[in-house]
């Protein structure tokens, strides 16, 4: 700090800093994205390794036996499931009751702002049913959830038998500490919502729900299971919760210790883990691998049915089993028994899960990248805004002038407002255009998004016609001092919760914080700008995301595509309280339009 | 709404009232009016004053004993009752009665336990009652126990009022039979006890309210154990080879027994113990399976040796029972009439032939469908986050189209900070206005909350109580060890006028004399049940202790050299300072500042 008390030493530094910010912020992003690179490296990374007690030491047996009668269950489930044509709610109780359960069912309905068009459903109504397990000798304080969705078409009927197998199976022991709830919901996800927010009595996203007869007290854990065939050549792990929240790793870690253990071949992001780290195409499969949960983590949206559960605070994970065509194949017994197993570990908590990091980043399911490792590369992208502002305030010190405060107010709040025409209008204004256009109304909502973020470009020449003078050479540098500072605490706050989400909207939009000027060549920077905001963004992940996952689309199937995320994610908003949606359209959005002001500054 | 502190006169009726619910007439003629009826006779046909045997009361009764004063009497039975579920119920009582004054100081015991009467006597006791329980009590499933209590241990006094320090009193009573029941009851304190004012009235003769002179805990997180039963077998006369010894201690609380509970309550010594177990009831259930041994003999001390069969279902041919016995006897139990198969193991007919007793039950169908119980709580806590929440309490009454009233008490730590404003109690979708409120708000680490009301439950509805709450930061030496486990707060208790389900049977499908309705008045009344909702378990914000040392050296590091630097910074004014002249030239300046010349 001597450093800085000194005058002549603090001129010194702070005109090394103005001289060379250009090179230093190129510096910087550089590597900040190299780092972020290296992340994926296995001898930079750490083994996984089991920090829960409970967990780790004790020893369990496996003995479940009858995965061939859990295939006929799941087999006469599928037939009662055709036969009513949904959810077979009578035929469950009953082999629910019969095998020793408490049954209870909950009832629920939900109108979607609009249609859904993926998953064809608008007016859902639905029936959850669930029976409890009560552990011989618990006073009905904690509990354990597995759940398995009833899928419409022949999905997920081994996961209901194997389900009710288990149920069957763990009702003839005694060492339950903890009442253990089977759930089979419908209409995954907005089935799932229905039970939590009945569960813990809360209404978040205004569903309709009855009230829950039986609870089991506070869930500890749940998993949640997606089965489709009767063997399997891997078990996949998913991770990715709502919000980008994430279980706890030590959940992780006891999946792959039974995989391990039984001798399961097991997947994360549905890839098989490689030795060859030092070859390039190992690296780049750990990249890839990465990458993935990256991307996944940063959409905010559930990736399985257990991505509710983390909001509270109930470590979830689901289990997806694959069948590919390799020659290595799991019976559905070993599959029970890999449960059996978890459960029986899960049992022995003593504590909620909390030893283990719930912030990291999995290049493969041996290795993890905790919070410590990660954020760094954030850092780096991160001191550039800081970088950048203090050059600004440089100049602005140093002679010393005062612009008016109008002509910085007034771009953000113009910004602001049409941050919040997009968060509104679509949604709002649906109905209108779908009478006055040929457009049905999922195709209304994104069109009036892509409108009204596309009319938010003009947004330089209505804040010019409201200002009542020039804008000044201050002016601009304040109104980007104030933006690019706005940016820096937006994307910390963003990169704390989230951190894929924040790094990869630090990734295009520092740069445009950075450099962007009234003075440059104005048709070249609105291109660029352009390209660098956060709905290309958008558009430039998606076409990513399918490379990764190695189903590369044409460019027109990429703009469908395109326009169904950018409605599911409204979705997911409107149906799950994901926070994305919000997040762009009256943050990130208003904060690049800054941006843009300031490229047409006048 | 009336928030008091002191019960009202309304209460103080409805209290009375719940006391006792069974008059002296009733049970006073137990030993002797039993009769010998052939298994095949229709029940019905018993006079209804000798069908009013309760084989095991949940309360003591205020008998006047045909024993004369200062003498002991030790009585042992068991219940046995088949549930519905295919459970087995079984309930042990062990009573020693001794008329005697403890207050002068006792010294000669013969049955009573010399531990506990001195504890009477030196504490003042009036009456104690203490129960061990693990595991819930499933009362969907199995229907109301005969002595209700909560998971954990439960503990209330009422002392004498000669009594003059109770607080000192209670916690030197608490660490006492913290050793004599080797259980963590010394972990009652003042942040635990509560004095309620109606729930909990006195059961014996005298029968004053005053409840200053009460006081009740629970510690919900007990965990009782074996080694919580050699202590209790120890309030017994020494038997050896009877109910009390084997039976009880080397099976009863083994797997698959889901459920047990151990209870002492004083005046009256009675112990009580329960357990229930699943799996193996059906589709025979014998005394050998259970307590892995047959009875040969009564305990030689004791003056009645009975068990009892719950033979109720028996009409429907549900099950067979062997041996066959003649003896039978009728009770209402809970307000409902059942039949119960005697063997009285004084006795020596009862042992047979080959001198050991292995009572069997076979089942012939295995389905069964019961009765919903008339009263059932149940409490959960909603919401997410660590920043509040809400507590419900759900109060079932199942029946058909009567209401009765209920006293609810809810006991809080202080670190669930109760909104009472929030308090709501709904019924069918409608505000259901308490008509007695008392509300004692807790102290910081001093007293919990503590909520006692009277609602009214209309007939087969479910009523909600729901109160929000905030959750307090500990001071982080008041964590416990496991502070990710959650904090347990204990269960609510729900006392109840319930009317009796005799009176609810209207449709006559069972075959029974038309003389029996010119009667109806007798089991018309209403009986007195105590519910317990299940514990919560609630987590608070925890700070991470795995790396509390590495915390706090980066707090104060980062306090230290980033905030002081920063507040030097920003508070302390600049100079430019000439640089420092060299040696030469000072010297140069004292010689020039001698000349009179100005300085270089």
């Amino acid at each position: 700090m001597g450093l800085l008390s000194d005058p002549n030493r603090r001129r010194a530094l702070i005109s090394l800093l103005t001289r060379l910010n250009a090179p230093i912020c190129a510096l910087c992003y550089f590597a900040g994205v190299c780092w972020f690179m290296g992340l994926a490296f296995e001898p930079f990374t750490l083994r996984t390794y089991m920090s829960e007690n409970a967990m780790g030491s004790t020893m369990v047996e496996e003995r479940f036996p009858s995965g061939e009668r859990a295939l006929a269950t799941g087999k006469e489930f599928a037939a009662h499931k055709k036969k009513v044509g949904g959810m077979p709610v009578d035929w469950l109780v009953k082999t629910m009751q019969a095998r020793g359960l408490e049954v209870f069912t909950q009832s629920f309905s939900r109108t979607l702002p609009f249609p859904d068009e993926n998953k064809e459903r608008y007016m859902v109504k639905g029936t959850n049913v669930y029976g409890i397990l009560r552990a011989p000798r618990a006073p009905r304080t904690e509990a354990l959830v597995l759940s398995a969705s009833c899928s419409p078409g022949d999905n997920n009927n081994q996961a209901v038998g194997l389900l009710l197998g288990l149920a069957h199976y763990f009702r003839s022991q005694v060492f339950w500490a903890k009442d253990i709830i089977f759930l089979v919901n419908e209409h995954d996800l907005i089935g799932m919502q229905a039970w939590l927010e009945s569960y813990h009595h809360t209404n978040t996203t205004g569903m309709d729900w009855s009230p829950l007869q039986g609870r089991g007290g506070s869930i500890q854990a749940a998993l949640s299971l997606e089965l489709s065939s009767d063997v399997i050549t891997s078990l996949d792990i998913i991770l990715e919760g709502l919000n980008g929240q994430l279980p706890n790793l030590d959940l992780a870690n006891l999946f792959y210790a039974f995989c391990q253990k039984i001798g399961v071949l097991c997947t994360i992001q549905g890839r098989l883990q490689r030795n060859d780290w030092d070859s390039v195409s190992g690296y780049s499969h750990a990249v890839q691998t990465m990458m993935l949960m990256v991307m996944k983590q940063a959409s905010g949206r559930p990736w399985g049915d257990h991505g509710l559960f983390l909001r509270y605070h109930i470590e979830a994970a689901t289990i997806k089993g694959i069948n590919s065509f390799r020659q290595y194949k799991t019976d559905v017994t070993t599959v029970g028994r890999l449960l059996e197993g978890m459960f029986r570990k899960l049992n022995n908590l003593l504590e909620r899960l909390h030893q283990s990091y719930f912030f990291y980043l999995m290049p493969s399911l041996s290795h993890f990248v905790s919070i410590g490792y990660y954020m760094p590369a954030f850092g780096l992208l991160a001191v550039i805004l800081l970088l950048r502002a203090l050059d600004l305030w440089v100049q602005l010190v140093s002679p010393p002038s005062s612009p008016g405060v109008l002509s910085v107010l007034t771009p953000l709040v113009i910004s602001h407002l049409t941050g919040a025409a997009l968060y509104i209008l679509p949604t709002r204004f649906q109905e209108i255009a779908v009478e006055h256009f040929p457009v049905s109304e999922t195709e209304a909502v994104v069109l009036t998004v892509i409108a009204v973020y596309t009319a938010g470009l003009a947004l330089p020449h209505n804040t010019h016609r409201l200002l009542s003078g020039e804008g000044t050479e201050q002016g601009w540098r304040v109104l980007k001092l104030v933006a690019v500072l706005y940016l820096a605490v937006l994307l910390g706050c963003t990169a704390l919760i989230n951190f894929s989400l924040g790094f990869i909207l630090a990734l295009t939009l520092v740069p445009v914080a950075a450099f962007v000027t009234p003075h440059m060549p104005k048709t070249l920077s609105a291109v660029v700008l352009v390209i660098l905001s956060p709905a290309f963004t958008l558009l430039f992940s998606v076409f990513f995301f399918q490379e990764l996952e190695e189903m590369p689309v044409s460019f027109q199937d990429g703009w469908q595509l395109y326009l169904s995320v950018i409605s599911q994610g409204i979705l997911d908003h409107y149906l799950y309280g994901s926070l994305v949606y919000p997040l762009i359209a009256l943050m990130v959005y208003p904060c690049w339009l800054l941006f843009w002001n300031i490229l047409f500054w006048k | 709404m009336v928030i008091s502190e002191e019960p009202t006169p309304g209460n103080e009726q409805h209290a009375s009232v719940v006391d006792n619910p069974q008059t002296p007439a009733e049970t006073v003629k137990q030993p002797t009016e039993e009769r010998r009826w052939e298994a095949t006779q229709v029940d019905e046909t018993v006079p209804d004053d000798a069908a009013a045997i309760k084989p095991d009361l949940p309360v003591p009764d205020s008998v006047l004993t045909p024993t004369p004063p200062l003498k002991d009497e030790f009585q042992e039975e068991l219940v046995v009752r088949p549930l519905h579920s295919g459970d087995i119920y079984a309930s042990f009582q062990f009573r020693t009665v001794w008329e005697t004054d403890f207050t002068r100081g006792m010294s000669h015991y013969r049955l009573f336990p010399k531990s506990l009467g001195q504890v009477i006597s030196k504490f003042s006791v009036r009456e104690l009652h203490i129960s061990f329980t693990q595991g819930y009590w499933r009362t969907m499933q199995w229907g109301q126990p005969y002595l209700p209590s909560p998971p954990g241990a439960e503990l209330w006094v009422w002392f004498q009022d000669t009594v003059t320090d109770v607080d000192a009193t209670w916690k030197e009573l608490t660490n006492v039979l913290s050793g004599i029941f080797c259980a963590s009851l010394n972990f009652i304190d003042s942040t635990n006890t509560v004095q309620p004012s109606a729930s909990f009235k006195p059961l014996g003769i005298a029968n004053g309210t005053d409840h200053r002179f009460l006081r009740y805990a629970t510690l919900p997180r007990e965990i009782v154990c074996t080694e919580n039963l050699t202590p209790w077998k120890k309030l017994l006369p020494v038997c050896s080879d009877s109910l009390c010894a084997d039976l009880v201690y080397n099976r009863l609380f083994f797997p698959p027994s889901v459920n047990f509970s151990t209870a002492v309550s004083i005046p009256r010594l009675c112990t009580y113990g329960r357990c229930v177990r699943t799996g193996r009831a059906k589709p025979q259930w014998s005394l050998f399976k259970m307590f892995s041994r047959t009875l040969t003999e009564a305990c030689p001390l004791a003056s009645s040796s009975k068990i009892y069969i719950d033979v109720t279902d028996n009409p429907q041919d549900q099950f067979e029972l062997s041996p066959a016995t003649h003896l039978l006897s009728q009770a209402v139990v809970l307000g409902d009439r059942r039949t119960f198969s005697v063997y009285d193991l004084t006795q020596q007919v009862t042992f047979g032939t080959v001198r050991s007793l292995n009572v069997l039950i076979r089942w012939k169908s295995t389905e069964g469908d019961m009765l919903r119980p008339l009263l059932h709580a149940e409490r959960y806590v909603a919401g997410y986050g660590l920043q509040t929440g809400e507590i419900h309490t759900l109060m079932y009454n199942n029946h058909p189209f009567r209401s009765f009233p209920v006293l609810l008490l809810d006991s809080v730590p202080w670190y669930l900070r109760l909104y009472v404003h929030t308090l709501t109690v709904t019924s069918k979708g409608k505000d259901n206005k308490p008509s007695y409120i008392h509300y004692q708000p807790s102290k910081d680490r001093m007293r919990p909350h503590l909520l006692e009301m009277l609602v009214q439950l209309p007939p087969h509805s479910v009523t909600e109580v729901t109160v929000q709450f905030e959750r307090a930061l500990l001071k982080w030496t008041e964590y416990t060890p496991d502070p990710n486990h959650g904090f347990y707060v204990g269960s609510s208790v729900v006392s109840a006028l319930v009317p009796s389900t005799v009176a609810m049977n209207t449709n006559i499908t069972k075959e029974q004399p038309l003389f029996s309705t010119f009667f109806p008045t007798k089991e018309e009344s209403s009986y007195f049940i105590r519910a317990y909702t299940e514990p919560l378990l609630v987590n608070l914000p925890t700070p991470d202790f795995s790396m509390p040392y590495n915390v706090i050296c980066l707090t104060c590091t980062v306090v230290a050299v980033g905030y002081g630097s920063l507040y030097n910074l920003l508070t302390r004014s600049f100079q430019v300072e000439e640089p420092n002249p060299g040696l030469a030239k000072r010297i140069a300046n004292v010689i020039r500042k001698m000349r009179g010349v100005p300085p270089l």
